[in-house]
């Protein structure tokens, strides 16, 4: 019986922790989904903007405290992604998706490079607000964080508020009219090119909130978009390239799947012996807790060979 | 193209890459100066290679490294284990990364455009983990050594002494760009061409794009063997940072800053970038932020790479190209300083909180290094602008 409660509760909190996670990751994946979706950009200093959003947010925690840092993080974080946008992106829009791509990939670059002039090389530990701090229930004897739970609170919060801008809004209307019919809504008087540069802004904001947030999780460092960059791309490939929906499955999907694997004891030669293989001495004495940091790529590789276009993605013209 | 009369413009190019690998030994053998062309020579092949993907076929890798670094790591083991000659290592780490090439390129190609790109990320993130979770294979920390004259002795050598050693790696390295060119002239590639072009249009007229592409990563994927065998004969060492993203990334950063339009893009590139993180890099610890403002620089403004803007400009008249090099010059200073007293102040690599320059000594808590860069960007825009409406 003992089993079978413990059992539960490591259920339960690698369940709870593996939600957390994955949540955080669609707050990421969704403003880069958002972005793709709306101007076929793929962002690729997206993690970027969310390392900057995490070091913006500690120098403003420490001036305003972590409220401040919450609402002002994210808008300064989108106004530099706005002008990026702007005066940047912009200059190189009719060259393609290619080139647009590598000037992020270049800014990435720079990004980082800023980062380490301005904060330095060290690592840096946010500190959770005191409200926040302390667990906020036990659950079969294991204490779930109030911080985690508030993490989840407002990835929701913002879920839904992003749903109901598009859906709702005005605003949201000529969002989503210039998403298919862009020089139709240009000719009704709209600004199209400014609409872009405010979904881009807003994309990046939702970066940089999610690293306000997900600061004092993870530790604040140089190498951190580098860390989890990889990661927000599986999740959109893996959803399907523009699909918000999907990005969202596949947040909490490999949000769990790494949880559980760090929290097993299995390795890959017992897993194995159960299918019956025997696997070289050198991968037998792997655990899985060990291979979890490349188990998001395995299965972006696996959905490829099962279903290219991700999820829920459509067929677009690269499938040809 | 092959069929071409044979012309100086045409020829200068390669009469540059054999003087500019040929020469310098003949003059002196410092060994720094043997690895430092060794390395450029690999970084030559391996931005070639990128180039078959970017420039010919339209697919953007974020993961080339993989396959570079996993046929160092095949070639490395298979040079310990047996007889192997150690003029044949580039090409068995070339079979080794095709054979990888088949694999990844098998998933890689479903998809084209900004979907590859991202694929190859996950597989660069893929390997590049990988290889560390497997200390048997791949030598965990330390990687995987050989010695290079333990192999059987050919016509007197074993390729000891790092003079043979760079022998070998410049002629394998104008071997791999003399059969990147012919391949580059080849009607499959045309077809490559096509398919990077309008992908529609190809499989309209029977080209199967998914095969195309997939026969152009596995064709990469060998050269970039090859050039992962060049740098372990040179570095004598297979490690997990020769299929790491950040490879990857200067061996994209390499093509693009050449040009990716023109066969020798990627060369000059290369040339370019080995020099700029040698020379820069030993002087100032900013040069990953000079090489990113380069590299966003080139984008936006030189799409075509330094030789696209090198053959433009020099279509232009002297004034605009006088013009055009001054501006760059105070622009080069204006970031210089900027960034110098900007580091100096945050890491102060000297212990005394100064940046140097060129034997400059620059304080940046005093007002008057700033006005230099200041008035320097001043006076880069006013250039800047003349050399535009010069035109």
């Amino acid at each position: 019986m003992a089993s079978v409660t413990s059992f539960v509760q490591w259920l339960a909190i690698n369940l709870l922790n593996g939600v957390s996670v994955g949540l955080l990751l669609f707050m990421l994946s969704a403003g880069l989904t958002l972005i793709f979706s709306m101007m076929g950009v793929l962002n690729f200093a997206h993690a970027s903007f969310y390392m900057l959003g995490a070091y913006v947010g500690y120098a403003l925690a420490a001036h305003g405290g972590f409220w401040f840092a919450l609402i002002v993080s994210p808008l300064l974080v989108g106004a530099l992604g706005g002008l990026f946008e702007r005066f940047l992106l912009r200059r190189i829009e009719t060259r393609g998706a290619l080139a647009e791509l590598l000037l992020t990939f270049g800014a990435a670059y720079l990004i980082a490079e800023v980062v380490k002039l301005v904060w330095g090389l060290a690592p840096i530990s946010a500190v959770v607000p005191p409200a926040l701090d302390g667990p906020l229930f036990t659950l079969y004897g294991a204490a779930f964080p109030r911080y985690r739970a508030f993490m989840m609170g407002v990835s929701l919060a913002m879920l839904l508020a992003l749903y109901a801008v598009l859906r709702v809004s005005r605003i949201g209307l000529v969002v989503r009219a210039a998403l298919t019919h862009a020089a139709t809504v240009e000719t009704l008087g709209h600004n199209v090119p400014r609409v872009f540069t405010l979904v881009f802004a807003t994309g990046t904001a939702l970066a940089a909130l999610a690293g306000v947030i997900g600061a004092p999780l993870f530790v604040i460092e140089p190498s951190m978009a580098e860390n989890i960059g990889p990661m927000v791309f599986v999740v959109v490939v893996v959803g399907g390239l523009g699909s918000v929906g999907g990005a969202l499955v596949a947040s909490l999907l490999i949000g769990c799947v790494q949880t559980f694997a760090v929290g097993t004891t299995l390795s890959l030669g017992g897993i194995a012996q159960l299918a019956g293989a025997v696997l070289p001495p050198a991968w037998a004495s792997l655990s899985v807790a060990q291979i979890a940091p490349v188990l998001p790529y395995v299965l972006l590789v696996a959905m490829l060979a099962l279903r290219p276009r991700g999820l829920f993605g459509q067929r677009g013209d690269d499938d040809a | 193209m092959l069929n071409a009369p044979f012309s100086l413009r045409r020829a200068l190019p390669w009469l540059l890459l054999v003087a500019g690998l040929a020469l310098p030994p003949v003059f002196t053998s410092q060994s720094w100066l043997l690895a430092y062309l060794a390395q450029t020579a690999t970084m030559i092949v391996f931005a070639l290679s990128f180039n078959l993907l970017l420039g010919e076929t339209g697919l953007l890798s974020f993961g080339h490294a993989v396959y570079a670094g996993l046929g160092a790591f095949a070639a490395a083991q298979i040079f310990n284990r047996y007889p192997v000659p150690l003029p044949l290592l580039p090409l068995i780490a070339g079979v080794s990364a095709a054979l990888v090439g088949v694999v990844f390129g098998f998933f890689s190609t479903r998809r084209a455009g900004t979907t590859f790109a991202m694929i190859t990320l996950g597989i660069g993130e893929l390997v590049a983990a990988g290889v560390w979770l497997v200390p048997g294979w791949f030598g965990g920390e330390g990687g995987v050594p050989i010695d290079r004259a333990s192999g059987p002795v050919i016509f007197g050598l074993n390729f000891g002494p790092s003079i043979q050693a760079y022998a070998l790696i410049a002629g394998w390295c104008l071997l791999a760009c003399v059969a990147m060119f012919l391949f580059s002239c080849t009607p499959f590639v045309r077809v490559a061409n096509a398919v990077r072009d309008n992908p529609v249009r190809a499989a309209a007229i029977g080209f199967d794009p998914r095969r195309v592409r997939f026969i152009m990563v596995i064709v990469a994927a060998f050269f970039a063997g090859v050039a992962g065998g060049l740098g372990l004969i040179n570095v004598e060492l297979a490690s997990s940072e020769g299929a790491g993203l950040a490879r990857s990334g200067s061996v994209l950063i390499a093509a693009v800053i050449g040009g990716t339009a023109e066969f020798f893009g990627p060369v000059l590139g290369a040339v370019v970038l080995t020099f700029f993180s040698l020379a820069v890099g030993n002087v100032s610890s900013a040069w990953v932020a000079y090489l990113g403002l380069f590299f966003v620089w080139v984008v936006v403004v030189a799409p075509k790479g330094l030789v696209g803007f090198i053959a433009a400009l020099s279509r232009k008249s002297c004034v605009v190209i006088a013009l055009s090099l001054c501006a760059a010059v105070a622009w080069v200073l204006a970031i210089a300083i900027t960034m110098e007293i900007a580091y100096a102040l945050q890491f102060d690599s000297h212990g005394d909180g100064l940046a140097h320059i060129a034997g400059f000594l620059l304080d940046g808590r005093r007002a008057a290094p700033w006005c230099l860069a200041f008035s320097s960007a001043a006076i880069a825009v006013l250039f800047t602008r003349k050399a535009r409406s010069a035109r």
